[in-house]
């Protein structure tokens, strides 16, 4: 099954490389993460995705729980939550039926063309992963998709619930 | 008014000393030399020098697993820091307070893959409790003063500290300002129980009619003992104990039905088995206690106490977890018990007792007597020792059979008299050990129990114990064979012995007076008891006694692989 971790730390040298190690230490599964600073700079926030029976997501939230640096461990897809993730994808775009269609299906999607080449366009495209696979696979059967990065999803809960320090 | 300015190695010295540090066991080398040179210069802090890194890790884990101090040591970057290694992951297996000072390069220098550099805190990341790169010099003080708090509190563990040169050198000072109320906010371990968990425990606990206690080596850490024996003749329970957990009770104690799992009593396991209620107090339900887990005691609710989470239901489901200090939840399990004036129901307990005594017939744990010509039995050694010291001995082990032996014939009445590496198995252990114990206890029988291949592993610290005088007894069941290995080929592996024996071992008494110590050879069973309490009677020396034994002996009993945990051979081809 599917989780959303969303893990508050310590915003130090090293943090990051003992929730990396931790995972592939105990053959935790890692789909997904990202990390960046908090509006406190001396916190980061990351997002894991990851993948497990209820055993072994307890096991995951005690043992990242146990790391030092550790301030939150919360299970985002416990209760009712809002993930996002961005894709930006560079597509072939060659002739006017191309563009036309790429287009289109940009719209539809409700992505955005952020960059024009002479032969390829680049769109951003916002939403959760199942969007973003969607929108993937409906482009790359119009036409050749010639590079694209995933953001990893970010995910916060809904409502007043909140992962906070005090 | 002016405050004086240290260097950071002076800094460093200042806070160990601050804290209480009386030896620090290390070795130099060029990223340290100014911590040396500032140990030079001062008394508090006694240094000593092993004759290899690794050596100097496992005493300073025997020092701090016989007084339950924090066990300190000093290496340089580089090799000094990756010999370390397999003594931190021993310590953190087995949960022992330590700090591990590492040099590193000049911070300038770092990630140029200069001379004697490693990337220390990488390298000990999945062994390691926590650790802490140091990059100012004014932090030096808080940061031991952090690590320290961090090792021994909670589930106690090693930490690790990377020196850069630069920081430690004279070019630089700083004022000594070191915290003594430390706090951290990310790190705040649970030590009473849950107040609903501690009555859901004692319900089921009084409802049992097959109760168990298995105890582990968070009872010796929380120094739990003596309220353990209260708890345990409060409700008349039999209690088993993990090799970690040996003397949490005494050996010698009624309630005692031995040691569980891979090589325990066969009435330990049993019991275990046919319990109704399980009360695991600070132990993990390690793979050498379960065997298959599929199997494992299906009819029993099981309680577990534990200081960290991440052992509870980690291997076997928890019914009730209590998450808290053992010695403080035994307290609240006691005042509960008071509070609903629990009393023990007698028909259920004598029905009970009167089983384990069936099982305890069966004296799972013997041997067959030598015959007239035969070699020693290992066991008989164990016993022996046993009588030669009163049973009152640290006794600390290498690992293999020796190992097992000695846990299963030598019974422990105190905690912290029986020290080995449980959960890593580190051969090369015993020896350095048995010299942290020493040091803590000059006055002590100290016994290093290992064998011919386990006491090449460190041998080298024959030349330390000189240096300082420690008459450690060491007893090495020499099989000429790795006994453990050897055992399994027979078992598993249709008696091809691949690797198994040691040829051209040297000469173990030349080798002992070689260092300057005292060698014996024991090769009949009628020296045996004689010759051990000559070597027991010398003072002031370090006594090798090198006993020729059996090699064809097997520990027995031992679980049957994919069996539930007592399905166990009894003897050579016996099922139980």
């Amino acid at each position: 099954m599917r989780r959303i971790l969303a893990i508050l730390l310590e915003n130090e040298a090293g943090s990051l490389s003992r929730i990396v190690g931790l995972f592939s230490q105990r053959a935790f599964n890692i789909e997904s993460l990202t990390v960046a600073p908090t509006e406190d700079a001396s916190l980061s926030r990351i997002t894991i995705v990851t993948k497990g029976d209820d055993k072994i997501l307890e096991q995951i939230v005690k043992q990242v729980n146990k790391l030092i640096d550790v301030l939150k461990v919360t299970d985002l897809t416990e209760r009712q939550h809002v993930e996002r993730e961005i894709l930006l994808i560079k597509v072939l775009a060659m002739n006017d039926k191309s563009r036309t269609e790429v287009m289109r299906i940009t719209d539809i999607f409700r992505g955005a063309i952020i960059d024009i080449g002479k032969q390829v366009y680049t769109i951003q495209l916002t939403g959760d992963a199942e969007k973003i696979n969607a929108f993937i696979s409906t482009l790359g059967n119009e036409t050749e998709i010639i590079e694209s990065v995933r953001s990893g999803c970010v995910g916060i809960a809904r409502g007043e619930k909140a992962l906070r320090v005090k | 008014m002016t405050t004086e300015r240290y260097s950071g190695a002076e800094l460093v010295v200042k806070a160990l000393s601050a804290l209480n540090v009386k030896y620090l066991f290390g070795y130099p080398g060029g990223t340290v030399l100014d911590i040396y040179d500032a140990l030079f210069k001062q008394q508090d802090v006694e240094h000593i020098l092993v004759r290899h890194e690794q050596a100097a890790t496992h005493m300073a884990d025997g020092f701090a697993r016989a007084t339950g101090e924090v066990g300190v040591v000093l290496a340089t970057s580089g090799p000094g820091a990756t010999n370390c290694i397999t003594g931190i992951a021993t310590a953190y297996m087995d949960s022992i307070p330590m700090v591990v000072l590492s040099g590193q390069v000049p911070t300038g220098l770092i990630g140029d893959d200069a001379f004697q550099e490693t990337d220390i805190v990488g390298c000990s990341r999945p062994i390691i409790k926590h650790s802490f790169n140091c990059r100012d010099i004014a932090e030096i003080p808080n940061i031991i003063a952090k690590a320290f708090y961090i090792a021994s509190t909670g589930r106690p563990g090693p930490v690790v500290i990377e020196l850069p040169k630069d920081l430690l050198m004279p070019g630089q000072s700083a004022e000594f300002s070191m915290t003594t109320e430390i706090s951290i906010r990310s790190y705040n371990p649970t030590v009473k129980g849950h107040h609903r968990q501690i009555k859901k425990a004692v319900q089921a606990i009084s409802q049992a009619q097959r109760l168990v206690i298995y105890s582990g080596g968070g009872v010796i850490i929380a120094n739990a003992a003596e309220l353990l024996q209260v708890l345990v003749e409060k409700l008349n329970a039999p209690i088993t104990n993990t090799l970690m957990g040996l003397g949490g009770i005494s050996g010698l104690h009624d309630n005692f039905i031995g040691m569980l799992g891979m090589h325990g009593s066969l009435e330990a396991n049993k019991a275990m088995a046919h319990a109704d209620v399980i009360l695991a107090l600070g132990a993990r339900f390690d793979d050498r206690v379960t065997n298959n887990v599929k199997k494992f005691c299906p009819n029993a609710t099981i309680v577990h106490v534990d200081i960290d989470p991440t052992s509870i239901s980690k291997t076997i489901n928890a019914h009730i977890p209590v998450v808290g200090l053992v010695d403080i939840v035994i307290k609240q399990l006691l005042t509960e018990l008071e509070a609903t004036d629990f009393s023990v129901n007698e028909k259920d307990n004598q029905d009970w007792w009167q089983q384990i005594e069936q099982w305890r017939k069966v004296k799972s744990i013997g041997y067959e007597n030598e015959v007239k010509g035969s070699k020693i039995k290992p066991q008989r050694v164990i016993e022996a020792m046993y009588q030669a010291t009163n049973g009152e001995a640290y006794v600390c082990s290498d690992v293999g059979q020796h190992q097992m032996f000695a846990a299963q014939y030598y019974p422990f009445a105190k905690p912290r008299q029986w020290i080995n590496s449980g959960g890593l198995g580190t051969m090369g252990f015993g020896l350095p050990a048995a010299m942290g114990v020493k040091m803590a206890f000059p006055d002590s029988h100290v016994i290093c129990i290992t064998g011919d291949g386990s006491i090449q592993m460190n041998i080298q610290e024959l030349s330390t114990c000189l240096q300082y005088n420690l008459s450690v007894v060491i007893i090495s069941l020499n099989n000429r064979s790795l006994g453990m290995v050897r055992q399994w080929q027979d078992m598993v592996y249709g008696g091809r012995h691949s690797s198994s024996y040691m040829e051209s071992l040297p000469d173990f008494v030349k080798l002992a007076e070689a260092y300057g110590h005292v060698g014996i050879q024991i090769n009949s069973l009628n020296e045996l008891d004689e010759k051990l309490t000559k070597a027991f009677a010398i003072k002031n020396k370090l006594v090798f006694v090198d006993v020729l034994v059996d090699e064809k002996e097997h520990v027995y009993p031992m679980q049957i692989r994919t069996g539930a945990i007592d399905e166990m051979w009894i003897k050579k081809g016996v099922k139980a």
